[in-house]
């Protein structure tokens, strides 16, 4: 199967993802966490990735950044970044990679600031070592990188245990920019902030994007956000891509029964309370086969017997 | 999982628990605590929470919004006894918590009342198999019974969560975000509490599973009569699950309300932000940055309030006092300078006298102490 969608802004994808297959080899439990995952993203383009809870979501950007561990094995497919094969870079080159090129938000990240350091000082560390500003310089750019993120920059001298979830979210969301890199992968990184201050760090984020034309995969499950934010969003379940489109074609006609749930099952804001179920009890898609295009760039996985799904 | 949400228990049921008891499941009064910042040897503090005062009634279910940073999070670890409050009381059933077990909670407590963290990765230790903290929670609290009946109340609660028993076998880390937090909220209800203070329990779950625990959460009220305080940032959730919504803004609580009155006529200017600021796929292009921007900063960078000094105003000289909001019986109130009620309520007029709460003499003086909302 190819999947040849359309990029945004470039015909050179920055990122392109090819029938990559991940397991997680356990003593008790193996999983095929991914499994013939294709998708890529161009210049300048926000991509979004939403599923089920468990799909694989987080492995697939462990995988970009090379961080998946022992159980864990890339048991097939390729992963290319700016037309390099990034399973095969060397140990230098992945350093660069991982600062300068890509940056990740990760799922943890309230839990991922180092706990006897200061924002600041974390925050100018990654200048001085990477950018080479001098210290004076690091600290005025911290300073400007806390106000992106709406965070006071008398903060700077705050370690994380004294900064509520979601002001750690957006610390660790500031440094993520901090080098602008030309990919940006956001794991779930609101998951702690008000919908007032996700709006604007989402529009900083957006703007920088349009001002420096980074690419960004954006992992969510708050689909309104994914939505209004994606050029292009792909949905997953049990570790395969079940439909992938743009982001508006998906909201206005959701094809795959998964992406219907999703699209449906958030409680509305008016009107009387109407009890809502998640997916059918029992339902369960397997056997996932590969996407076909049904409409122009829009893919879905067919489905060959709905198995007791419920529309 | 997705048993579909049984009717709300009618309002006969639950006075009759109240009557039963005479006091409210968890209460909290005049609640402070500040924190001590800057260095080591620095006196500066920061007041997280500025006098809060919350009810939840037997079998209730309140969702606490607010602001990030607004303290929501140490609210429930005061009352999770896990930071020491700077003032303030806590009953449980009438009982003050704080006198009667001075220093930390009291394993009588925590089998009373559990909290479910807000951070999946941080709150599960790395060392242990899930297998280990749900036994160590039943044992603990004396539910775990002969190994048979361990093992399947294990396997039920996997189940009741949406995960599959041979999790239990697992490490965090071999866990995603979204299975981590069902864990821990299996964790907690592995004890049977009577109060459940849920730190966003369900951030990290699609919608779909999401529902299946809303759903879950609201039977473990209808049926065991259970008590909430679901901490959220989720709007839409707050609406569905919650009987009440309560709203935080810079350390206090500034509006109150039955769930569906509350989000259909917000009264303080930070909720009116809240509310308008829900992501909406159907709304044409994206939002206008400098429009929401402008609307941020007449609620939330006003250093002072408009009224403060109108003579007109009664409250201006002290602290906002609660004004009901619409019918008495959506318990609707709003601690603002700003409020007028529309025309239409004219009964309701700002130079009425404020709006008695229950038990307002013996936090009124802790209240006025502090300046903060508009
Ligand atoms: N180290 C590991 N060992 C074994 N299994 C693992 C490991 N890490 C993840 N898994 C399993 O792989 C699957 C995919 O996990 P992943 O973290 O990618 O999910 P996700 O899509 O990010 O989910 P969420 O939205 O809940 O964060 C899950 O079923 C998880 O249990
Ligand atoms: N241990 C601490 N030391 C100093 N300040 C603290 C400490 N814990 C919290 N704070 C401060 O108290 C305030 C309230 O924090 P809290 O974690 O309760 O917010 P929150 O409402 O839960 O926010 P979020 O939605 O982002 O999780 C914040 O300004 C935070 O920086
Ligand atoms: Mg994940
Ligand atoms: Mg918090």
């Amino acid at each position: 199967m190819t999947v040849s969608q359309t990029s945004f802004g470039s015909h050179e994808p920055v990122l392109e993802i090819k029938d990559l297959t991940v397991k997680y080899r356990g003593d008790t439990r193996s999983t095929t966490a991914v499994d013939r995952v294709s998708f890529s993203i161009g210049v300048g383009e926000i991509f979004g990735l939403a599923g089920e809870s468990g799909c694989g979501k987080s492995t697939i950007a462990n995988a970009i950044m090379r961080l998946l561990r022992d159980p864990a094995e890339i048991s097939g497919g390729s992963i290319r970044f700016g037309g390099k094969d990034v399973l095969a870079m060397r140990p230098e080159e992945l350093r660069r990679f991982r600062w300068q090129d890509v940056a990740m938000v990760f799922q943890s990240a309230m839990n991922s600031l180092n706990p006897v350091m200061t924002i600041g000082d974390q925050i100018v560390d990654i200048y001085t070592t990477h950018a080479g500003y001098t210290r004076k310089e690091s600290l005025r750019r911290a300073a400007e990188l806390l106000e992106l993120v709406r965070i006071d920059p008398a903060r700077l001298k705050s370690y994380p245990h004294q900064l509520s979830g979601g002001m750690r979210q957006r610390a660790v969301i500031a440094m993520a920019v901090a080098l602008k890199p030309s990919l940006l992968i956001l794991d779930e990184p609101t998951t702690a902030l008000d919908v007032v201050v996700q709006q604007e760090i989402m529009a900083q984020i957006k703007e920088l994007q349009r001002e420096l034309g980074f690419s960004v995969l954006f992992i969510t499950h708050d689909m309104s956000l994914m939505v209004e934010l994606s050029h292009r969003m792909a949905v997953m379940y049990g570790g395969r891509i079940v439909e992938t489109a743009k982001a508006k074609d998906i909201h206005a006609a959701p094809l795959h029964p998964y992406t219907q749930a999703l699209m449906g099952a958030f409680p509305p804001l008016t009107g009387p309370r109407v009890p809502l179920t998640g997916l059918a009890d029992g339902v369960k898609f397997s056997n996932i086969a590969d996407l076909q295009e049904v409409s122009p760039a829009h893919f879905v996985s067919p489905l060959p017997a709905l198995q007791g799904a419920q529309p | 999982m997705s048993t579909p949400v049984s009717a709300r228990p009618a309002p006969a049921a639950k006075e009759q628990d109240l009557t039963q008891t005479g006091a409210p499941a968890l209460e909290v009064k005049g609640l402070v605590k500040d924190f001590h910042s800057g260095g080591l040897f620095s006196r500066a503090s920061v007041r997280a929470l500025g006098g809060v005062d919350l009810a939840i009634r037997k079998g209730e279910i309140v969702a606490l919004v607010g602001e990030s940073g607004s303290g929501k999070s140490t609210l429930a670890r005061c009352i999770a006894r896990l930071e020491k409050p700077t003032a303030g009381q806590i009953l449980i059933d009438g009982t003050d918590v704080l006198k009667r077990d001075r220093f930390q909670a009291s394993r009588e407590y925590r089998s009373r009342l559990q909290m479910v963290f807000q951070d999946p990765f941080g709150s599960l230790n790395p060392v242990h198999r899930i297998e280990h903290f749900l036994t160590r929670s039943l044992t603990l609290h004396g539910k775990a019974g002969t190994p048979d009946q361990l093992r399947r109340r294990l396997d039920e609660l996997m189940t009741t969560v949406g995960l599959t028993p041979d999790m239990l076998n697992s490490y965090p880390h071999e866990l995603s975000g979204g299975q981590r937090q069902r864990v821990a909220i299996a964790r907690a209800l592995a004890v049977e509490p009577e109060v459940i203070l849920a730190d966003e329990p369900t951030s990290m779950l699609d919608v779909s599973v999401r529902i299946g625990i809303l759903n879950l959460m609201r039977q473990l009220r209808d049926k065991q009569g259970i008590s909430m305080l679901y901490i959220t940032h989720d709007l839409a959730s707050a609406r569905y699950l919650a009987d009440r919504i309560a709203v935080m803004f810079a350390g206090e609580l500034v509006e109150e309300g039955e769930s569906l009155d509350l989000l259909a006529n917000p009264a303080h200017p930070y909720t009116r932000l809240l509310v308008s600021a829900v992501p909406d796929p159907a709304r044409t292009g994206s939002y206008d940055p400098h429009e929401r921007a402008a609307l941020r900063a007449a609620v939330m960078e006003s250093a002072s309030c408009a009224f403060d000094g109108d003579a007109e105003q009664r409250c201006s000289a002290t602290e906002p006092v609660r004004h009901r909001v619409g019918d008495p019986a959506n318990e609707h109130w709003v601690r603002c300078h700003l409020y007028r009620p529309p025309a239409t309520a004219a009964s309701h007029a700002l130079s009425a006298e404020p709006l008695e709460s229950p038990d307002a003499s013996p936090t009124d003086d802790s209240r006025t102490e502090n300046k903060a909302s508009a």
